[in-house]
């Protein structure tokens, strides 16, 4: 990627411009990634570019891109959360089965709440192990993972979620929208935003940074490190209700833990959109560029003609290839502070 | 009948006289389990004052410091604040009272920038509850130059120097309107003039009316900067009164309890052959052509400011880092670049800087700590052999007098003065040629400080070629036959024991001197 560019800066410049120009270079690299994939891609094939074709991208981001925000949070508190796909998959079969016994009465607004209650129960579940019962949070979130995936495997007992049995304003939810821009995405979008705004802006955003730059700092800081903790798995797990949600809302035909595998889908998401797998850096923006790198690769492989094979196998090498660009930034950044600080001190 | 000796209040400020101290302990208690780390401890604190906190490693200053600052609460006696009974119900209501403790090694979030690190949890707001960040900048620029320093706020704290990041912890006490000031060991990391340019920032708060609590292993430190200390042995309250009523060997005997000999007990030996010799070593950007040899029964120092390139030229001879020019010899045999196993297998040992994190593993056992550097000797073919490896830690753990409960108890329950034990025992267990100790008793007591001099003495006393890196001036000139003092990666001089004076080494290690020797 692009972002190794980012230290041939001048030297003029302060040590703040140019972490900034780091951290923005993420993002602009990306969005650079995104541009070339999708210029090769249409060279190729023009079609790509299509209206539909554009319109299936960002519907297939958007419930992605809601998981990599709740995950961000979660990841820049130096934790991680894997049992995502296991709650979308939950929330997708009985907000299904919920809604579907009572099809006109049950509208959009009761299947959110719903959804996201349970997504919420979910994510309290985990934070209270994690942040109260001290438990890591690889082990607790991988056994909630099977957990719930067995929950819903027992829900739905071999059935699943047909589309007809659904009020169609659910349905038009995950595949319509106004002026032609489709609901998921602009779901995700105010989303994003609102998260990417408290985070930077206010107080209590900035205490999730400081807990993943560095718990012990933050505990003598008098941050409340176990709240916010719990909070960010709280709000993961509610996105990943909401997520369930529009999963439903899109797809309308659900079996049993139809999302299975994609905890580690949404983790490569947020890593190489920039959010550091130890936490305290990165943003919600630069997770869900990820999220749309990773779903226009996929598109584009398939527009290109190449064996959905190589999907996986270009999906790792991203994954590496950002945290080698990560790990080699972080060096030559603290390099070159360290050398600044030293001109400064003598 | 009124008993008048009742009607006066024994203690309490009487009108017109000296206000309560800010901070006080009265009769203060604090055990562990069976371990009593504190009793009956009384200190006061008051503003304007700089108060110094003595004793040897494991004397309880910590836990006094943590009792005063709110992460330990006392099992008996009180916190006084202002004259009165308090409770800390944790750091952050102590902090909230105006206390504020900067440690050896501050605590920082290293991916923020240094106005977030100040104002963490206190961000001026803006419309909304928004951190207003402008704000946030301008007020901790003005916080560094009434102190005098320069350091850029938008910079993330990643990279700063201990000394900038300890300038950070004070201004963040500053911007809480700390009135009580504790200072844990600030300046064992800090090389002369960042010292002194602390000292100068600690004597203006002292003198705009904060109380300072400061420890320090530095005698010297302690009667410059403060005007009272308190004294601690085993947990126990041992002095407490005014500095100028104390001389440094006062101080040293009523920590220890005993007369020292004396802390630098560097017997004569001949030198003899030469065991490690090093040719214009270079490691690009890091130290440039260093060449020196060590004889056999010579202590040799490494002296220089920290970041003169010490640690590294050690590292590098011990194959820790590669180097890009010059020659490694031990007895003669050149060694590879780049590989610690080679120059362990030709006799070299290396005792690190941070034995915390480079010298031991700090959760495993003692035995298997020293156990690590010679897995070979207790092996009994292919599987280690627990008998022959705890032999073998019994064994060295008497030859160091080591202070511990049972072999099998992890390292990090030790003191400091002890672990640096096991790091040695860890090292002297290979049975070296050369011996390459890198600041051996930073944040070490006196009495165990002496005990490790002694030891390195007789080891070089036994023909072992030592080298030594040490900020510690006195350790220097006390302990060494020759002194290489560095200055920006390069040697810049020479000087030999006789010659060897504060001033000439200091000169060398500032550069106003190149040619000393």
């Amino acid at each position: 990627m692009t972002a190794v560019t980012a230290d041939a800066t001048p030297g003029g410049r302060s040590a703040r411009g140019l972490v900034e120009l780091v951290f923005r270079a993420r993002e602009l690299s990306l969005v650079a990634a995104l541009a070339v994939l999708v210029l090769v891609t249409t060279a190729v094939n023009p079609n790509f570019l299509s209206g539909q074709g554009v319109k299936d991208i960002f519907l297939n981001t958007s419930i992605l891109a809601l998981l990599a925000v709740g995950q961000s949070l979660v990841v820049i508190t130096r934790n991680i959360d894997l049992s995502v796909g296991s709650v979308v998959g939950l929330v997708a079969f009985c907000t299904g089965k919920f809604v579907s016994a009572d099809p006109t009465g049950r509208g959009v607004l009761t299947a959110l709440v719903f959804g996201v209650a349970i997504g919420a129960v979910c994510g309290l579940l985990n934070g209270l192990l994690v942040s109260f019962c001290r438990v890591p949070a690889l082990v607790v979130t991988l056994g909630t993972l099977y957990v719930i995936q067995g929950l819903d495997h027992y829900i739905a007992h071999g059935q699943q979620i047909n589309a007809v049995d659904l009020p169609p304003a659910l349905l038009h939810l995950g595949n319509e929208g106004v002026l032609g821009v489709p609901y998921l995405p602009v779901i995700t979008v105010v989303v994003m935003l609102a998260v990417g705004y408290y985070l930077r802006s206010y107080p209590s955003g900035r205490d999730f940074y400081a807990i993943g730059s560095s718990p012990e700092a933050a505990r003598l800081a008098g941050v409340p490190v176990r709240r916010r903790v719990l909070a960010a798995y709280l709000f993961s797990g509610a996105l990943a209700g909401l997520g369930g949600v529009l999963w439903l809302a899109r797809f309308g035909t659900v079996v049993a833990d139809p999302a299975r595998g994609w905890e580690l889908i949404v983790v490569s998401a947020v890593v190489v959109g920039g959010v550091a797998i130890v936490g305290g850096v990165g943003t919600v923006y630069g997770a869900v560029l990820g999220a749309l790198l990773l779903t226009t690769i996929g598109s584009a492989l398939v527009v290109l003609k190449v064996n959905s094979f190589w999907q996986q196998a270009l999906t790792g090498a991203l994954l590496l290839l950002a945290i080698t660009v990560d790990r080699v930034l972080a060096v030559r950044v603290t390099r070159l502070l360290r050398k600044r600080s030293v001109r400064h001190g003598a | 009948m009124r008993d008048p000796g009742e009607a006066e209040a024994p203690r309490g400020p009487a009108p017109g006289t000296a206000p309560p101290p800010v901070l006080a302990l009265r009769k203060a208690g604090k055990s562990f389990g069976a371990v009593r780390a504190l009793r009956e401890v009384s200190l006061e604190l008051f503003a304007g004052e700089a108060h110094a906190l003595a004793g040897e490693n494991g004397a309880g200053k910590s836990t006094l410091v943590k009792t005063l600052s709110g992460v330990h609460r006392p099992d008996e006696g009180e916190v006084l604040l202002d004259g009165a009974p308090v409770e800390f119900g944790g750091p952050a209501a102590a902090q909230e009272a105006g206390v504020a403790v900067i440690y050896q090694e501050p605590t920082l979030f290293p991916d923020l920038s240094v106005a977030e690190n100040i104002f963490m949890g206190r961000q001026p707001r803006a419309r909304f509850g928004r951190i207003d960040r402008r704000a946030m900048h301008a007020e901790a620029t003005e916080l560094f130059t009434g102190l005098g320093v320069a350091i850029d706020p938008g910079r993330p704290a990643r990279g700063l120097s201990i000394a900038d990041q300890q300038l950070v912890e004070i201004a963040k006490a500053l911007s809480r309107r700390a009135r009580v000031l504790i200072m844990d060991e600030p300046t064992a990391a800090l090389s002369g003039n960042e010292v002194a340019r602390l000292f100068n920032v600690v004597k203006t708060l002292r003198e705009q009316g904060c109380a300072v609590l400061f420890i320090s292993h530095r005698l010297d430190e302690i009667f410059e900067l403060c005007q009272r200390v308190t004294i601690l042995r085993d947990g126990a309250w041992v002095a407490g009164e005014p500095i100028s009523a104390l001389t440094p060997d006062d101080l040293v005997r009523r920590m220890v309890g005993r007369d020292l000999d004396t802390l630098y007990p560097k017997q004569d030996t001949l030198p003899g052959e030469v065991a490690l010799t090093v040719g214009r070593l270079t490691r690009e950007g890091v130290f440039t052509d260093v060449s020196f040899e060590v004889r056999r029964g010579e202590i040799v120092a490494l002296a220089g400011l920290v970041g003169a390139g010490r640690s590294e030229v050690a590292r590098a001879i011990f194959g820790v880092d590669r180097w890009d020019a010059g020659t490694v010899e031990v007895g003669g045999r050149r060694l590879p670049p780049g590989s610690p196993t080679a120059a362990m297998a030709a006799g070299l040992a290396l005792v690190p800087e941070d034995r915390r994190q480079q010298g031991l593993v700090m959760d495993l056992s003692i035995e298997r700590n020293i156990g690590l550097t010679g897995l070979k000797s207790v092996r009994r073919g292919p599987v280690i052999s627990r008998a022959a490896e705890r032999d073998r830690a019994r064994d060295w753990a008497a030859r160091l007098q080591l202070k511990f409960t049972r072999l099998g108890d992890a390292v990090n329950v030790l003191s400091g003065g002890n672990q640096q034990k096991v790091v040695l025992a860890k090292w002297l267990a290979t049975d070296p040629a050369v011996l390459i100790v890198d600041e051996p008793t930073r944040g070490i007591d006196i009495g165990t400080k002496a005990e490790v001099h002694r030891l390195l003495s007789e080891l070089a006393g036994r023909g072992i070629a030592i080298l030594m890196i040490s900020s510690d001036l006195p350790e220097v000139l006390g302990m060494a036959d020759r002194v290489l003092v560095m200055h920006e990666g390069r040697l810049a001089a020479e000087i030999p024991r006789e010659r060897a004076t504060e001033e000439s080494v200091m000169s060398a290690a500032t550069g106003r001197d190149g040619a000393a020797a």
